[in-house]
């Protein structure tokens, strides 16, 4: 039973990093990414250059980068936030914002330039114009969102890092399986790995049902 | 069924002076003048590539003309009471009701307003079966009949039509010229383009004939269709290929 809740308080800490973090990441960077189709500015390019490159970052950096931010003679150190979850949830922002800005300007430019006369017909500004994009490319955008639960959900170079894998604390099920597996306790490990590729495969099959539906019920 | 018109001083006519518009060095339209009568059917005509989307959209203040100058009645650069509706509509993902709500919505009327006008459009145009179907989903004539009437419920004082039948079968098309001149009899002043010579005759009490950029003739469809003066618009009546 001790087992049971243990696992149980794991599978619990991994969720709430990895949604919160996705929460996080597309109140940022859907509105980012939207901005970013719509405006015209020197440089722009150079930015969803860098954003593009940033889908690739490795975890282990994304996690080095946020452990120098939070360490104590960092400049967020005062923040006392090393070694918690907050700060996983930080690290795995830092890794599923450049998705979700690269997809949502990528989504947002395909539906301005079709829509873009028209809106303005309709007398809507460009700023006005970012929630309406938004919604009605609502179907594609949710493709971002889950690849970036995806990329959230399997890493542990980062969390590792700025979390610690401490027991009852911020050891997630990526972390539990790297530590079992070293140990190994490949049964535990394995057990982790069904469950977390179970959630993965629930997540993937709710959002494309949810997908087709959406295109079937809207064109 | 009719709007209540707003009193609000007319914005028509719409003068066109010396308007040119050049892009990459390239003259697309040159030196027109025109003006836009209130109450009238104009219908823009000319060949392919001739200019007349673009003339369009220099009226409706889509785009700025990069010579001469357009002028509203009221003395502003782009009015407020006109509406556009485009060669392939452009409908929101959304259900039908949502289409008609969306500009009204972005005009700030109240939610009670909104709720009315929409609901008095889909009645007006016999779209309220419609109403929560998505929009994306309604066949091409039922697709533009949904831009023609959210285009109506914006209240314009003139429309602006671009080749609004050319991807429409013969039935619906005239479904489309019927609501245009339902539109024309409630006082609301169409501007069309159509490279159709019988949708042109149907529906045109004045003609402006663009070739090549250039205005060439502009007067009424009577008189147009009678015999031009000049050769381009002979042939063109004649069906001859100019360019």
């Amino acid at each position: 039973m001790a087992a049971d809740a243990a696992l149980m308080q794991i599978i619990g800490l991994s969720l709430r990093v990895t949604l919160t973090a996705v929460l996080v990441a597309c109140a940022i960077g859907l509105p980012l990414g939207a901005a970013l189709a719509l405006a015209r500015f020197p440089g722009r390019g150079a930015v969803i250059v860098v954003f593009n490159a940033l889908m690739g970052l490795p975890p282990v950096v994304a996690g080095l980068v946020v452990y120098l931010m939070l360490s104590r003679s960092g400049p967020l150190g005062d923040l006392a936030l090393l070694f918690t979850p907050e700060a996983m949830i930080l690290a795995q922002t830092v890794l599923i914002l450049p998705i979700v800005v690269s997809l949502t300007r990528s989504v947002v430019e395909d539906i301005w330039a079709e829509y873009r006369e028209q809106l303005q017909s309709l007398g809507a500004s460009r700023l006005r114009a970012v929630p309406t994009l938004l919604w009605d490319g609502r179907v594609s955008l949710l493709t971002g969102v889950l690849a970036g639960f995806g990329r959230a959900s399997a890493e542990v170079g980062a969390v590792l890092i700025v979390g610690g894998n401490i027991a009852g604390h911020t050891r997630t099920m990526t972390t539990a399986i790297t530590l079992e597996t070293s140990r190994g306790n490949l049964g535990l490990a394995v057990a982790l790995g069904i469950i977390l590729l179970a959630l993965t495969l629930t997540l993937n099959a709710v959002a494309w049902g949810a997908g087709q539906w959406a295109r079937g019920r809207l064109g | 069924m009719t709007h209540p018109r707003p009193t609000s001083p007319t914005i028509l006519p719409l003068r066109l002076e010396g308007v040119g518009y050049d892009v990459a060095g390239k003259t697309l339209l040159s030196d027109i003048s025109l003006a836009v009568d209130p109450g009238r059917r104009l219908v823009v005509m000319g060949a392919n590539g001739a200019g007349k989307s673009l003339l369009l959209r220099l009226c409706h203040g889509l785009i700025a003309p990069t010579a001469g100058r357009c002028i509203w009645a009221d003395g502003s650069i782009r009015a407020h009471a006109q509406a556009m509706v485009f060669q392939r509509p452009i409908l929101l993902r959304r259900s039908v009701a949502a289409n008609l709500d969306y500009p009204l919505a972005l005009r700030g009327l109240s939610r009670q307003a909104r709720r009315a006008t929409v609901a008095r459009t889909l009645d007006r145009f016999g779209l309220g079966p419609l109403a929560d179907r998505p929009a994306r989903l309604l066949s091409g004539g039922e697709q533009q009949r949904l831009a023609l009437a959210r285009a109506w419920s914006m209240q314009p004082e003139v429309l602006f039509l671009d080749e609004p039948t050319s991807a429409l079968d013969p039935s619906a098309t005239r479904i489309i010229e019927e609501m245009l001149m339902g539109f024309s009899a409630e006082g609301i002043t169409i501007v069309l383009t159509t490279h159709n010579l019988g949708q042109a005759r149907r529906l045109a009490e004045d003609v402006a004939f663009l070739h090549r950029g250039r205005l060439i003739e502009h007067r009424p469809a009577a008189d147009f269709f009678a015999g031009p003066a000049a050769p381009e618009a002979r042939a063109f009546l004649a069906g001859d290929l100019i360019w």
